[in-house]
């Protein structure tokens, strides 16, 4: 490995070790802003729902896969998306690192990477919480623990990704119209509160899902935990569709992001 | 121009260099070319929008140049960004220290970004703290740092890396004269220790006190480019001979006129503006202006053509050009 690539990765790995020194003296923080939503959600729609006969039993069983995709989602992208929009806009904190010498596009390579570890570890938390609040609701299964990793990954990594493109488009005075035009269609279009199968008898909506690509992790995340009934398997999007379409929008979407990110930082 | 690059005491060297932005009218850099020697202090003046930002941009890699080369240390610029980002570092004129970091660490993660190892990385940090009197309170954060603290931590981070050039933009801007006297030391040692510096500044004072070699430029162009004293003879006739004088005679004002037609008959005399002095509280105190290129060698015979005429001298001083002068004449009074 030549010098200059050893620069670079070591450049990488301390702007990676800084956001980790950050994240962790705000740890408490960042857990109470990722979790408090899916707290209430598991609450409402998992206990209090089929508690007074609204919703079926095993709804629970079939959101919660719906709540890891995305609270590790939204985790990954909020840890990329408004420190870009601020840092991009005025307060320029990332100067130092876009001299360091390393490549440009590896200052948006390691927020992704960052992102997707915040998300990862969001998801990862809502299994303790879940088990605690739906008590007897709780029910995932074990037999396909990898495949339930790899999702929990590609949740993040899709989201921090997103997170990249959207941060280095949005300009700090248009946040608030962010939240309202980009994150609740996305939110409520990314089947989480609703197994993706279910949508057939609203077919305009079921093809609509497909373009959001939290649909896929949510669906990823149900094949992977949504226990078998009757020795049936949950019927979930097909995993090969799954598989190709996570690290696919992983992929262009980041390639995207890069490119704005460029734009916004060299002239 | 295209010499420079081969000459090794040029640590940097700028050769036809233009940028036209996108969407704009007009040129912001128009075929620039400057070279900077290696230990040298080189201050790049102009007015607001004359293109200094932009070159010192392309300079710093975060602008692309539309044509023309430009190298540090030998490295061009496009080419080979990151071979310049080990040899730079960038004081900019606002803050852009990292605020979720502890002073300290500031520095330490700046030098993890560069490479430099753990043990020598802290060494440096708290070398450098000390060095800027920040050693008391490396510990905090940036937010509880005055302005003048700021401007210094950003000078000791940019040196943490070692850097050959320094850029440093408006280093003094809004800071109290004790801060601006300590960075002036601060800025002349690493002069002394063989780094080479290229700084902008509206402060002409800290111009003519810093820097080597001043480019003025305006329009995207350089005007002159030239060491501060060359800069101020080029203004001719502009330095003055200043003579308070007091006579008790009742008729001052007609003494003061054949005082003022003796002045302008002196040899090397270009103009001589006489005024009565109105603030004083007793009259016939009058000031005279000898203007001229070497006016200091008419002290003594300004002072017997007063004498002849019967006033005396109060006092004498002798007023070079100032850059501002200088900065003046060449980009203009008109507001930007």
């Amino acid at each position: 490995m030549g010098s200059r690539t050893r620069l670079a990765l070591s450049a990488l790995l301390a702007t990676f070790q800084r956001d980790l020194v950050v994240t962790g003296r705000e740890f408490v923080p960042f857990l109470m802003q990722a979790l408090m939503q899916p707290l209430f959600f598991l609450f409402i729609f998992g206990k209090v729902l089929p508690g007074i006969g609204l919703a079926a039993p095993n709804f629970a069983a079939l959101m919660l896969p719906g709540i890891v995709a995305l609270t590790g989602m939204i985790a990954a992208m909020q840890g990329v998306t408004l420190p870009l929009v601020l840092d991009l806009g005025f307060a320029r904190e990332i100067d130092d690192r876009l001299l360091a010498p390393m490549p440009v596009w590896f200052v948006a390579l390691e927020k992704v990477l960052f992102g997707a570890l915040r998300g990862a570890v969001a998801s990862s938390v809502i299994f303790p919480l879940g088990w605690v609040i739906l008590g007897s609701g709780f029910a995932v299964r074990t037999d396909r623990m990898f495949t339930l990793v790899a999702m929990v990954l590609l949740t993040g990594l899709v989201g921090s990704t997103v997170g990249l493109l959207i941060g280095t488009i949005i300009k700090p005075d248009q946040i608030s119209l962010m939240f309202t035009l980009i994150f609740t269609p996305l939110l409520f279009t990314g089947c989480t509160y609703y197994p993706w199968g279910a949508l057939g008898r609203i077919r305009w909506f079921q093809v609509m899902t497909l373009l959001n690509p939290l649909t896929y992790a949510a669906e990823g995340l149900r094949y992977a935990m949504v226990p078998p009934t009757g020795g049936r398997d949950f019927p979930t999007l097909p995993l090969f569709w799954i598989l190709l379409a996570l690290p696919a929008s992983v992929i262009i979407v980041f390639l995207l992001g890069k490119r704005t990110f460029g734009k916004r930082v060299v002239n | 121009m295209s010499g420079f690059a081969n000459q090794p005491e040029n640590a940097v060297v700028v050769t036809n260099l233009v940028k036209r932005y996108a969407k704009a009218k007009a040129i912001a850099v128009d075929d620039v070319s400057f070279a900077v020697r290696r230990g040298e202090i080189f201050g790049l003046l102009g007015p607001n929008g004359a293109g200094k930002t932009t070159t010192i941009g392309v300079l710093t890699t975060a602008i692309v140049p539309t044509s023309g080369t430009a190298s540090i240390g030998g490295v061009n610029v496009a080419e080979d960004p990151i071979g310049v980002k080990r040899r730079i570092a960038v004081v900019p004129q606002q803050s852009n220290l990292d605020r979720s970091l502890k002073v300290r660490e500031i520095l330490t993660f700046h030098a993890a970004y560069h490479g430099v190892g753990r043990r020598e990385r802290g060494e440096m940090a708290d070398r450098l703290l000390e060095q800027l009197g920040l050693g008391e309170r490396k510990n905090e954060k940036v937010s509880a740092y005055s302005g003048g603290m700021v401007q210094r931590l950003m000078i000791a981070r940019a040196l943490m890396h070692e850097p050959e050039v320094l850029f440093l933009d408006e280093p003094t801007n809004n800071l109290d004269p004790q801060s601006r006297l300590f960075l002036w030391e601060r800025i002349g040692e690493l002069r002394a220790r063989g780094l080479t510096i290229l700084m902008t500044t509206h402060d002409m004072e800290e111009a003519d006190h810093l820097c080597d070699r001043i480019a003025v430029m305006d329009h995207g162009k350089i005007l002159v480019n030239d060491s501060p004293e060359a800069l101020k003879r080029t203004l001719p006739g502009s330095s003055a001979l200043e003579l308070q004088t007091f006579t008790a005679s009742a008729d001052h004002a007609g003494m003061n006129e054949r005082i003022a037609a003796m002045l302008r008959s002196l040899p090397g005399t270009a103009r001589v503006d006489t005024t009565a002095d109105a603030d004083s509280e007793e009259p016939g105190h009058y000031t005279h202006r000898l203007f001229g290129d070497n006016v200091h060698l008419l002290i003594g015979s300004a002072a017997q053509a007063i004498a002849e005429c019967g006033a005396e001298v109060r006092n004498v001083s002798v007023k070079k050009p100032s850059l501002e002068e200088v900065f003046l004449s060449l980009t203009g009074r008109h507001l930007r």
